[in-house]
């Protein structure tokens, strides 16, 4: 795979389409696998990780779901490539930062990413613009069964899928939707919210997964058990929760809109301000900022700006990003005036 | 009453019904705030920690001496301790679900709140393969006592064993595999 065309291009899940995307920016599902002949990665030796990952990496492009995947030797890959795969959602973070054999095959929409030898020897991951877990299910249900046909995953009658980690066994699934909050944030509500999340057993993140704080009033909302449930069940236990969030950030942006109209319409209209202006801006007030001109704009207070695009910049003006469309490596302080130099080219063009 | 973690005199005595069955835990001071900081419902995800809600020095119901026990009880297969597990708070292999299946059991019931798989299966109809794959997983084993077979220069009996391996590995995945 070339990555300078994957810095240029988009991925599918950042188009901002999709059912309810004003709020609801992608939806995931990902499985975890493990191969039944082979120590868990964490206890293979390096020998056994090499042969792991040429395995599946052969068997997989032995599976008709492998024609349409491009596969990265993610531990041949420089830092910043690895981290540009970070940001782009298609690797996590553990796995770029861990050592030895792995890797991870991705179709050319970034929709289907399988990271091999990540905690478990396969986590396949399909990630859909805005609300349609069915569709993510549906995907991933596909290529599950194409690489189970070729690889023996691990499998016990009572424990079904067996992962290194006891808190992701049975259907090994992980269901996820990122929401775009803005308006429950400035109206205080928001921990409130996820109290209540916490009670139904799902979990909240950050915008780039676990232990990640949240950024840019980016949340995602995830099943937090794996067992004793269908994983249609597990799908719509997320999928149910979903729509009343929505219902609850619209009625709190309405308020907002109602009732501090002003306020609001000056408080967009200065980050709009800041980021087609700024000299130099670090990313985290970058994904403040683009947090609330997005809200903004749907909320008809900003003129014509398009929501792919801002999408597409809240990643585009991440560190390897910026540092891969400069080419060149550059430390915190340069970042952050490519970073401003970035925006206000960017908003001069729109 | 001793404490259940060490030989101190148990002053805090927990009843835990969060799993629908009743566990009983007698605690000295120092381990009591251990279980009860473990326990507490905002401390973020299971992934938040690396080992996340497994580990740590408690294992519910168990006694000082039997907790010594369990921890150098090991895995056939890969050969880790439950020890190592609880401290990693990660598996050594598939075999561990089966190997540590009884001490396992009230751990995976409190992430869970359940104790059976009840999704998706393989779908090995085209083959006469079993759904369960303990039969490959032995290969872990095997490996091993290949390995030490050649360190004590027992060539023979390691040649017996890899043809045992390739047997059990062409069953499963084919006549391609080495």
């Amino acid at each position: 795979m070339e990555f300078d065309a994957l810095t240029k291009a988009t991925g599918e899940w950042l188009k901002g389409t999709g059912p309810e995307s004003d709020i609801v920016m992608s939806s995931r599902v990902r499985l975890a696998r493990n191969l039944a002949h082979y120590p868990f990665v964490g206890r293979a030796s390096e020998p056994e990780r090499v042969e792991i990952e040429r395995l599946i990496r052969d068997r997989i492009a032995t599976a008709p779901v492998g024609q349409s995947l491009d596969y990265i030797d993610v531990g041949q890959l420089e830092a910043l490539d690895r981290q540009l795969l970070v940001e782009r959602q298609l690797i996590s973070r553990e796995h770029a930062e861990a050592q030895g054999a792995r890797g991870v095959a991705i179709d050319r929409l970034e929709q289907v990413s399988l990271m091999v030898n990540e905690e478990d020897h396969l986590r396949i991951q399909c990630m859909h613009s805005g609300l349609d877990l069915h569709a993510a299910w549906d995907q991933i249900r596909l290529v599950d069964d194409q690489i189970g046909r070729v690889v023996p995953y691990a499998f016990h009658d009572r424990w079904g899928y067996l992962t290194a980690c006891p808190t992701n066994v049975g259907t090994g699934i992980r269901v996820s939707v990122m929401l775009h909050l803005p308006a429950l944030v400035i109206t205080r509500q928001i921990d409130k919210v996820f109290r209540s999340l916490q009670k139904i057993s799902l979990t909240v993140r950050g915008l780039y997964g676990e232990g990640s704080q949240a950024m840019g009033d980016f949340y995602q909302i995830s099943n937090q058990t794996t067992l004793g449930k269908t994983e249609e069940e597990l799908v719509e236990q997320v999928g149910d929760v979903v729509p009343v969030l929505i219902d609850y950030e619209r009625r709190a942006r309405e308020f907002l809109v109602r009732e501090t109209h002003q306020n609001v319409h000056d408080q967009v209209s200065r980050a709009f301000g800041i980021l087609r202006t700024a000299q130099t801006i670090t990313a985290e007030e970058t994904m403040q900022l683009l947090s609330r001109v997005r809200m903004g704009v749907l909320l008809g207070l900003l003129g014509d700006v398009d929501i792919g695009q801002l999408n597409s910049l809240l990643v585009r003006t991440q560190p390897a990003h910026l540092q891969k469309i400069r080419g060149t490596e550059l430390d915190t302080k340069d970042r952050n005036i490519e970073r401003a130099r970035y925006l206000r080219q960017h908003f001069e063009r729109q | 009453m001793k404490c259940q973690q060490c030989d101190k005199q148990a002053v805090f005595h927990i009843t835990e019904l969060e799993t629908g069955e009743v566990r009983e835990l007698h605690l000295c001071e120092d381990h009591a705030r251990t279980y009860l900081n473990q326990s507490e419902p905002d401390q973020g995800s299971d992934e938040d920690s690396p080992g996340g809600p497994l580990t740590g020095p408690l294992t519910v119901g168990q006694t000082a001496d039997e907790l010594a026990v369990l921890d150098k009880k090991a895995c056939e297969m890969c050969g880790i301790t439950f020890f190592e597990f609880r401290n990693l708070g990660r598996l050594g292999c598939p075999h561990d679900y089966a190997q540590f299946e009884k001490e396992l059991e009230p751990l995976i019931a409190n992430v869970h709140g359940a104790t059976r798989h009840t999704g998706r299966r393989p779908n090995r109809n085209e083959t006469d393969l079993p759904e369960s794959t303990e039969e490959i997983t032995s290969v872990i084993g095997l490996r091993r006592a290949m390995q030490d077979a050649i360190m004590s220069e027992d060539y023979e009996i390691a040649k017996q064993i890899r043809d045992t391996i390739r047997g059990i590995e062409v069953r499963w995945l084919g006549p391609a595999q080495p």
